[in-house]
């Protein structure tokens, strides 16, 4: 039924986004950024301390509860928007050159919001399948900390507040993605 | 000049260098605006309202995150082929609004709801031989990870939360990824 609103413009979506920034810092000096919390739920995780290393060895509820709840509730809102408020039969309105691209890649199946034919729990027995869940997971929580922030700490917040080592970060973004996108998957998914 | 400790400046105390805000001197390799805390926290760092907001403002995001269609692996390749402006309008208007804000509590010099200082911590370029280190060399990694899964942290948890359930191996993927670099901190160059 709401359906209707999806895919909300980018100019309404992106500003209620960048509105998080002041609003955290304004509610309890806190910064926006997700990624933070693959450590704090880490450092959650009930070990003996050590058996930890040092750098998950830290008082995570003063640091992180805040931000922990904060990512329930992302989930929440996903299971509001994708349950409730989404069509999952419908495809995905994507640029035709994309979709040309993806089906020449054997990517057809453009419905809900994550390819079946390479992200569903069938599709970890094959390579490509697996290299897309766990692979990318994977290098998602390693990078993430490496670098110190991911799209919401760095891109967002990092580039916002003026900081060059975001630009740098986001521009390690970019070189990653580039290289997935246009050598990686044509290359793993070539027919 | 710096004083003893910038930490507990007031908001309207003169700050030549950063017009307002209290800053934070830069520490070395930490990830010092996540692991921040002042004197007075309660143990969990946050009241039972304070709880429910974050939790709220969370929910709003994940919303505005899946009915933007930013949590798509397809939005996510058409990004990185340059073949729709949607994703670049999301994120630069999201950053754009977010330095006005950033400015507007610099210009007003407003505090927290508990009046405490607003300070946002500068991110420290590090102490390697290699410039910046580990924000080309880890963003790089991060990207992979991003264009691959066809999403981020944020997304990842949204599409969990939405049924997807296979996202539950991602992030038990990205736990032991955020686990193996902590094993291997201390050999990375940051």
């Amino acid at each position: 039924m709401l359906a209707a609103v999806s895919p909300l413009p980018w100019y309404v979506a992106g500003p209620l986004i960048g509105l998080l920034v002041p609003i955290l810092l304004l509610v309890g000096g806190r910064t926006f950024g997700v990624s933070a919390n693959l450590r704090h739920a880490c450092a959650a995780i009930p070990l003996p301390q050590g058996a930890k290393p040092s750098f998950l060895r830290y008082d995570w509820r003063t640091t992180g509860a805040w931000n922990l709840i904060f990512a329930l509730g992302i989930g929440v809102g996903g299971f509001v928007g994708l349950r409730l408020l989404s069509d999952p039969s419908a495809p995905l309105a994507l640029a035709p050159e994309t979709a040309a691209a993806l089906a020449g890649m054997g990517i057809t199946d453009l419905t809900g919001f994550v390819p079946s034919q390479l992200i569903s729990w069938s599709a970890l027995a094959t390579p490509a399948g697996a290299l897309l869940v766990i692979g990318g997971g994977f290098l998602v929580g390693f990078g993430a900390r490496w670098a110190g922030g991911c799209t919401s700490g760095h891109a967002i917040t990092g580039l916002a507040t003026l900081q060059v080592p975001s630009l740098v970060a986001v521009g390690g973004f970019f070189a990653g993605g580039l290289l997935v996108v246009h050598v990686l998957l044509p290359f793993l998914l070539a027919p | 000049m710096t004083p003893p400790d910038p930490r507990w400046r007031h908001a309207d105390a003169p700050d030549s260098a950063s017009g307002g805000v209290a800053t934070l001197a830069p520490e070395a390799c930490t990830d010092t605006q996540q692991v921040d805390h002042r004197p007075g926290d309660p143990a969990s760092g946050v009241s039972f309202g304070a709880f429910l907001l974050y939790g709220l403002l969370g929910a709003a995001f994940g919303l505005v995150l899946v009915q933007s269609q930013v949590v798509s692996w397809f939005r996510i390749v058409e990004m990185f082929r340059f073949e729709s402006f949607h994703m670049y309008g999301v994120i630069g208007s999201a950053v754009a609004t977010a330095a006005l804000g950033v400015w507007a509590i610099q210009k007003l010099g407003l505090t927290t709801a508990s009046g405490e200082p607003i300070r946002i911590a500068p991110k420290a370029w590090g102490d390697s031989r290699v410039p910046g280190a580990r924000y080309w060399m880890g963003g790089t990694v991060f990207g992979l990870g991003w264009a691959l899964l066809g999403a981020c942290p944020g997304p990842l948890v949204a599409l969990l939360g939405g049924g997807i359930s296979v996202m539950l191996v991602a992030l038990v993927a990205a736990l032991a990824g955020t686990w193996s670099y902590a094993l291997l901190r201390d050999r990375l160059p940051h």
